[in-house]
């Protein structure tokens, strides 16, 4: 893996907006050729968006041939809910820029037979011909979207209920009341995203510094699920500092010190610097 | 444009705007399709729909149209005038205010005798607004069933009390209540209560003024339905700290619960002094409601113009009972208001057009 440490989230946020920058300008997307991406929600990934959003304004890019997949829905939430994860990707990215809302796909937490919805989704993403770059987070338990601890590690896009953990966390978003966050998802499986020929996951703030100590220096365990891309060939991690605050020194100091090599895949590409 | 229509309607986005959502103005896009606001979000999920055009508004407020529930004309038209066509006055009217931001009115008729009520009345009906401009919304009678002591510019002689059983001098006087949105009354006067109840019943909203009712005696009358106060300050009994009168509504704590006591304000900087529209704005914010009470002169030169059965005269921004110096009524357009009310205020803009417009759903847009 890619251990990558930023100062602070806003750095970290922009680390990671220049990567999927260039990569999207590194693949040249066309109109035989579309780029998927896997997308998370959350807080975490909101400062990557806004930088996105910031470089497609700018004119550095555009997501006309952008294929985007996002991890996971609330099951039973209406789609306009302002909690949904459709109305966050939505106010968040798509309004934003300059993507075709038939290369987006979120899964219907309303759908009639939610294990339909998910066969379907996994179809469509091999019909995509697969994801190239897997944009992730974690959760305070190590889950990677709603693959609670004990999901099996080559599991696929399914139905899975909330661990009270998750619910916790995410009644910030529903007034503090715990009894109106939704508590099951549908959410892509731990072996979807393994599939991906690459993952990116943002960690960011001292309340996520323990799941990373136990997803990259702990052992591969599904109680921790996001641990399963250590057996990933392309990993990027993406942090703050407050995220590395359970690591060992040692970890650290390795990783820091291949910052000036790393710093080279945000660099931005040739064309680019051609065009301003 | 959409997946799968037939036929093909552009859709519009005006961007850079700022748009009144949530009681404050946002930096939001606007969408518009065959002239409904669209949800850009339904837009993008269901239909896989974009936007045809984009408008740049470089930074613009998009407000909602302004209601003014109190004008009794404007631009020559005096809508208490007992024409033979009157809802040709109101169309022009209707289409003049437009440029000031008014998509929606109730032509208001001052105290006048049994004749005009019912001349006038079958000709002014409840219809939309549009190109053609602003749609009425209903009549406000104001008067006659008011106090003689508060009468202001409405002519004595024609001034009435409840003598039979309420509603029915009501009926007596008006003729019919079809198309009436508003009826101002002194609820002092014997009998109001079992009046203000029916008119509830009936769907008009029952307005307090031109009243030197107490504060018991107008707390009663919004126990029996009253939930508007014509032109705070104006025609009433002052606020006194013993007795606070009609003011008192504004903190009173005698209002039901759920219900809102909301108030007229003339903000044309000669009606209120603008300390007095700060008192009012900070004690009850969410109940103030912006008001032209415009007359006819309205839009016209200086000079001597009639309102009702009187005549007026204009003095610059000034129109007085003539030969007198009671104010007759506003000639400052409802743009000029929210804007001087703004200022009197030192408010954000965003607040401001919430005041100006007592409704603000769109379609498609729940504000």
């Amino acid at each position: 893996m890619k251990l990558i440490i930023l100062n602070d989230y806003d750095q970290a946020s922009e680390w990671a907006a220049k990567y999927i920058r260039n990569k999207i300008l590194l693949f040249r997307p066309g109109p035989d050729r579309y780029l998927t991406l896997g997308l998370p929600t959350g807080s975490t990934p909101m400062g990557c968006y806004k930088k996105l959003i910031e470089y497609y304004k700018m004119g550095q890019i555009s997501f006309q041939y952008v294929k985007t997949f996002n991890m996971d829905e609330y099951v039973g939430l209406p789609r306009d809910h302002p909690e949904s994860y459709h109305s966050f990707m939505w106010n968040h990215l798509f309004k934003h820029i300059d993507i075709k809302a038939e290369n987006t796909h979120i899964l219907d937490g309303n759908a009639a037979d939610l294990q339909v919805e998910c066969a379907a989704f996994e179809e469509k993403i091999t019909a995509a011909g697969g994801i190239e770059l897997f944009v992730g987070g974690i959760g305070p338990d190590g889950h990677i979207a709603f693959n609670e601890p004990g999901s099996s590690l080559v599991s696929r896009t399914r139905v899975k209920t909330l661990a009270k953990d998750t619910i916790m966390a995410n009644a910030r978003f529903f007034n503090g009341d715990l009894s109106k966050v939704p508590t099951m998802s549908l959410t892509v499986g731990v072996g979807t995203v393994m599939e991906a020929k690459e993952v990116m996951i943002i960690i960011t703030g001292a309340h996520k510094a323990f799941a990373l100590y136990k997803a990259i220096e702990e052992g591969v365990n599904h109680m921790w699920t996001v641990s399963a891309f250590q057996q990933h060939p392309q990993t990027v991690f993406v942090c703050d500092e407050d995220a590395t605050l359970e690591l060992r020194v040692k970890t650290v100091k390795y990783f820091k010190g291949m910052m000036h090599v790393h710093n080279k895949l945000v660099e931005p590409p040739p064309s680019l610097s051609k065009k301003n | 444009w959409r997946r799968g229509q037939e036929r093909y309607s552009p859709v519009t986005q005006f961007t850079q705007c700022r748009v009144l959502r949530e009681h404050r103005l946002q930096r939001e896009d606007l969408w518009v399709r065959d002239g409904r606001i669209l949800d850009p979000e339904k837009l993008f999920f269901d239909e896989q729909g974009y936007a045809d055009q984009r408008v740049d508004c470089e930074g613009s407020i998009i407000a909602p149209g302004f209601i003014d529930v109190q004008i009794n004309g404007g631009y020559g038209v005096d809508f208490s005038q007992p024409s033979e066509d009157v809802s040709s006055g109101v169309s022009f009217v209707s289409q003049k205010i437009l440029q000031h931001g008014v998509t929606s009115f109730c032509p208001t008729l001052v105290t006048s005798p049994p004749g005009v009520y019912h001349k006038v009345l079958p000709q002014v009906k409840v219809h939309d607004g549009g190109a053609q401009g602003a749609g009425v919304l209903g009549v406000h009678l104001e008067g006659p069933f008011i106090s003689a002591e508060k009468k202001g510019a409405h002519p004595e002689r024609f001034l009435r009390t409840f003598q039979s059983g309420g509603i029915e001098d009501l009926m007596e006087a008006y003729g019919s209540l079809d198309n009436v949105a508003m009826v101002t009354l002194a609820p002092e006067l014997a009998g109001s209560q079992s009046v203000v109840r029916e008119l509830c019943r009936r769907g008009v909203t029952v307005s307090l003024g031109h009243s030197v009712a107490n504060l018991s005696q107008a707390e009663e009358a919004v126990l029996h339905g009253a939930s508007f106060i014509t032109h705070l300050f104006n025609a009433m009994l002052p606020f006194h700290h013993r007795d606070p009168g009609i003011v008192g509504l504004l903190t009173s704590d005698q209002v039901p619960a759920g219900r809102t006591v909301y108030y007229g304000m003339i903000a044309d900087g000669i009606h209120t002094n603008p300390a007095a529209l700060r008192i009012a704005h900070r004690a009850h914010p969410s109940g103030l409601v912006l008001v032209t009470d415009a007359i006819a002169a309205m839009g016209l030169p200086p000079g001597r113009h009639t309102l009702g059965q009187q005549v007026i005269e204009i003095q610059g921004l000034h129109a007085y009972v003539a030969g007198t110096k009671t104010l007759s009524g506003s000639i400052a357009p409802m743009d000029m208001c929210v804007r001087h009310f703004k200022h009197a205020v030192r408010m954000h803009e965003g607040s401001v057009c919430v005041m100006g417009s007592l409704f603000y759903v769109f379609d498609g847009f729940l504000v």
